[in-house]
């Protein structure tokens, strides 16, 4: 059908119609028809067009001797590669992974890497060998040649430059644009809100901070469970000296939005060793010894500087080590900061004992915990 | 140029057919004779092309596997370790990947290998193209453009990281959100509208996917296509050659030459990216379990490209200023914003630097040898160290274990090489790009050591020189060196100051200008290729400096309107 149509655009209705069967008239492009047509084949093709001049220099031709060994080397790359390629594809067949497909006895981490090891290294002879083949085909077979090309300015000459003006010129008046403040400045008007407007439809993104970053789930007489073993835990149970745990809040074990804000380090201390200097911000009570139960002290796990946990404890210098970047705090002397770009402390829990003997958080921390943000004050 | 090939017929149709309805054979005969120059350094940009390619093909495969979900589930899958572990739906579904779907292991490592590669190819390419000078004009907005893939690169790199939600990128992922909370007055809403609320959230892993598979990816895609046409456009640029002009590119065809060429290297960055992932295990988040706030591992590393930032959070003193009811948090803010927006601003302003600097609005298609370009040379190697102290220290902690070197003497170590490094690393390049200018200057002037030694008649033993062939020769001339503008403070007959020195701008100019031109002069009129003994000596700029030091002026003397008297030159203030 596309032939007839063909046929009838680029001849006109005059044109005889042709015989279903016969090729189609019109010229082809890369038979010699074209060549034949086009007249001066050479010449078209060192003309780009703009002006550009190209140059081609064979520099070198492979003796077709060497020629034909290349070329059963080539296709002997090409070979390996369908074979490797097939070994891919019995590899993905033969070799089951993961606990459904596997017998019982085979360990599902070894067959995954059975597989990735037999995947990967037919995958790679694969890619390998297509690869070499290209090369050695470009490089030894093929003619060397280079190619001059001339640059062509990028800049427009005068003459465009200066069409592009005219018109431009023309357009914009025709337009009045510059000539009707009132329709310009209303068309800006207008488009204004719904620029606006994307930015307004994230707003639902997510809920305004207000004072969240204020307050953990501690709570007065919410206990200190341990982590791992969510169990509760009296000083009675916690007497080493030089012992860290880390505590979750009862209630919270699984919460990772509270546990981001209030894990908890427990260290316990020989009796002496923990000095708490009793600081205040403001007005409120942010440090002091009257906060700890048996020389045991509780403080927030998250650092002060961008909220990693503060993961490491070294008994014998009380430091307590941020993983992250490094922020060091002195657990004995009030958590206080002795290296790193922590900015302050960390902020200490209050704790005492229940009823039952078990530890419980006295209150919530009394400021906020974890990395600076800007309402923070 | 061929012997006679006759097109299949098949083939002659389809592209009469096309012909007919695009108008393509014009546009694909020049596609075809487009010519492209053989440096080895010009493969690199292609690296990361090919890498971005394979990530789009592994991602691909992986985005049919992976459910971006924070949802809780309680694993009962192939990996019995984590057996009855609560884990979110995107970590589970990263195990059954590695796992349980045949080939997505490899898949999986591919595609964070070849995000790597991606990275590692972006910087190279970088500095390949900021050392020779290739970003000057007309490239500029290719220049912008590769930084802006560079910045793209990085956040959807870290997104992509992320996205299983296992404990090593949870953690990163935390000081992100630390980092965001520290921006003024914005930073706490900024935090709260990308998670959702608090850390970690419901919808980090969702929201990251769409920006990590959709959004970033899009826009790369968008870039790299606009970075190659206008590469295509404007034709890429060449070393220096016998033969290679600023009018001309040297070269070979793009087909079959090019197509060939590119198609092998393709199956080769390939091929080394499936060895890696067969060979070298990446990234194994079945051992870090999932994400939970509590917990944490020490020598936690991010992957390399992320390495300033977290070098530079590490480096930091801590600093906070509080009043007024706010908090400033400058141990978290000048870290996060200070090295990157000086690497990205300092990159992308530097053409822009450069031409006002040098006062030089010309077209270069040619590119410069780096020791050319001793001023450029000297900065791109300050911010190498300066890249590379911030990207050490963040693995401070893992040195200092290996090299058993207290942690805090490191990082004190850091904070000092951060100032010093950079400086010395200009002054220190600077040198030794005067000091290949100046064996080039020999090279040209008494050619090059032969090797033979011959006695003369009083028995002196001499290295006999000879002099260097003509391509060697192009190379070693092309050398140019921007003109120099009025001296800083200087006036004119009447005690008028050069408009362009005026005021403090135009003074910083000036100096920068100064700065810039510093270079060895090569007198060769007149001296021809001498390889006798002092006869290439003397040329008048360089008479009153004994012969070797380094002069601001132009390198073919007289061509330039420079002018000035080459008595104050930088050379005394170099030595």
């Amino acid at each position: 059908m596309s032939d007839m149509e063909e046929t009838e655009g680029s001849q006109g209705p005059v044109a005889p119609r042709r015989v279903i069967g016969t090729p189609p008239p019109t010229p082809r492009l890369l038979g010699s028809t074209a060549v034949a047509e086009g007249g001066q084949a050479d010449q078209v093709s060192d003309e780009t067009g703009r002006g550009e001049h190209s140059d081609e220099t064979t520099v070198s031709t492979v003796p077709e001797q060497r020629a034909k060994r290349v070329e059963k080397i080539i296709a002997g790359c090409f070979t390996f590669a369908f074979i490797a390629g097939c070994g891919f594809i019995a590899a993905y067949v033969g070799l089951e992974v993961g606990s459904n497909r596997l017998g019982s006895g085979d360990s599902v981490v070894n067959a995954a890497l059975r597989s990735n090891l037999a995947l990967g290294t037919s995958l790679a002879v694969t890619l390998i060998a297509l690869g070499l083949g290209a090369l050695l085909w470009v490089r030894y077979l093929m003619p060397d040649v280079e190619v001059v090309e001339q640059r062509h300015d990028l800049r427009s000459d005068p003459k465009d430059r200066q069409a592009f003006e005219q018109y431009f010129k023309e357009g914009a008046s025709n337009s009045q644009f510059v000539k009707r403040p009132l329709v310009r400045r209303t068309l800006m008007l207008g488009t204004l809100p719904l620029l606006a407007a994307p930015v307004v439809l994230l707003r639902d993104l997510g809920p305004l901070p207000g004072t969240s970053l204020r307050h953990t789930v501690w709570s007065p007489g919410r206990r200190l469970l341990v982590f791992g073993t969510d169990t509760p835990i009296t000083p009675a149970e916690f007497s080493v000296p030089g012992s860290a745990i880390t505590i979750v809040p009862e209630g919270y074990v699984d919460d990772a939005d509270a546990l981001t804000k209030a894990t908890v380090t427990l260290i316990k201390f020989r009796p002496g060793e923990l000095d708490i200097p009793t600081r205040m911000a403001g007005s409120t009570l942010i440090g002091t010894m009257n906060w700890t139960v048996d020389n045991i002290v509780a403080y927030s796990r998250i650092c002060t500087h961008v909220g990693c946990p503060v993961g490491l404890y070294e008994q014998t210098t009380h430091h307590l080590l941020c993983p992250c970047h490094q922020s060091t705090f002195n657990a004995a002397k009030g958590a206080e900061v002795i290296f790193g770009p922590a900015p302050r402390p960390l902020p200490q829990l209050p704790i005492t004992v229940d009823a039952q003997g078990y530890l419980v958080a006295k209150s919530d921390f009394t400021q906020p915990v974890g990395p600076s943000f800007w309402e923070r004050g | 140029m061929s012997d006679n090939f006759d097109v299949p017929a098949p083939l002659e149709g389809v592209g009469g057919w096309l012909d007919d309805r695009f108008h393509g054979a014009r546009g694909f005969r020049v596609l075809m004779r487009k010519v492209f120059p053989d440096h080895w350094s010009f493969l690199l940009g292609e690296i990361a092309l090919w890498s971005f390619v394979i990530l789009l093909l592994s991602g691909t495969f992986l985005a049919l596997f992976f459910v971006p979900s924070m949802n809780d589930v309680v694993y009962n899958g192939s990996y019995v370790k984590l057996d009855g572990i609560r884990m979110s739906e995107a970590y589970q579904s990263t195990l059954n990947i590695s796992f349980d779907v045949r080939g997505g292991l490899l898949m999986r490592q591919i595609h964070h290998w070849a995000a790597d590669l991606f990275m590692a190819a972006l910087i190279i390419h970088m500095l390949r193209v900021f050392f020779t000078g290739a970003y000057r004009k007309p490239r500029e907005i290719n220049w912008l453009i590769g930084v802006g893939l560079f910045t793209l690169g990085l956040l959807e790199g870290l997104f992509g990281y992320s996205l299983p939600d296992d404990q090593l990128s949870g953690a990163g992922l935390r000081i992100f959100e630390g980092v965001l909370q520290g921006i003024p007055i914005v930073g706490t809403y900024l935090a709260f509208f990308l998670f959702g609320g608090g850390f970690p959230g419901n919808d980090i892993v969702p929201r990251m996917y769409v920006l990590h598979v959709l959004l970033i990816p899009g826009l790369l895609l968008g870039l790299i296509t606009a970075h190659l046409f206008i590469m295509f456009h404007q034709k890429h640029t060449q070393m220096p050659a016998k033969g290679n002009t600023e009018k001309n590119v040297v070269g070979q065809p793009f087909f079959p030459y090019f197509l060939a060429k590119g198609g092998a290297w393709f199956f080769f960055i390939f091929a080394a990216l499936v060895l890696l992932a067969t060979f070298a295990e990446i990234n194994p988040i079945w051992l870090y379990g999932p994400y939970t706030p509590v917990a944490i591992s020490s020598a936690s590393q991010p992957d390399f490209y992320m390495g300033i930032l977290e070098g530079s959070l590490r480096m930091m003193p801590a600093w906070e200023i509080n009043g007024f009811g706010h908090t400033l948090s400058l141990s978290v803010l000048i870290p996060a914003l200070g090295p990157l927006g000086l690497i990205f601003g300092g990159a992308a302003m530097w053409p822009f630097f450069e031409q006002w600097a040098t006062g030089d609005r010309s077209f270069h298609n040619i590119n410069d040898r780096p020791r050319n370009a001793p001023m450029r040379t000297g900065v791109g190697a300050a911010a190498i160290v300066f890249y590379g102290v911030c990207w050490a220290e963040g693995a401070n902690d893992v040195i200092a274990d290996k090299l058993q070197i207290p942690l805090y003497t490191i990082t004190w170590i850091a904070r000092v090489l951060v100032f010093v490094g950079p400086a010395a690393a200009f002054f220190i390049t600077k040198r030794i790009c005067l000091a290949l200018q100046r064996q080039d200057k020999e090279t040209l002037l008494h050619g090059y050591e032969s090797g033979i030694i011959r006695q003369l008649p009083n028995g002196e033993f001499i290295e006999v020189h000879r002099p260097v062939n003509e391509e060697a020769r192009a190379v070693l001339e092309a050398k140019t060196v921007p003109a120099l503008m009025p001296a800083p403070g200087s006036e004119d007959e009447n005690g008028v100051p050069a408009p362009s020195s005026r005021g403090a701008l135009g003074k910083v100019r000036a100096r920068a200008n100064r700065a810039f031109a510093e270079t060895i002069v090569v007198e060769t009129n007149g001296h021809g290729n001498g390889h006798g003994g002092g006869n290439g000596h003397g040329s008048a700029v360089e008479a009153g400096h004994g012969g070797d030091q380094a002069s601001v002026g132009s390198a073919t003397a007289g061509q330039l309107p420079a002018g000035k008297s080459p008595e104050d030159s930088s050379g005394s203030e170099l030595s």
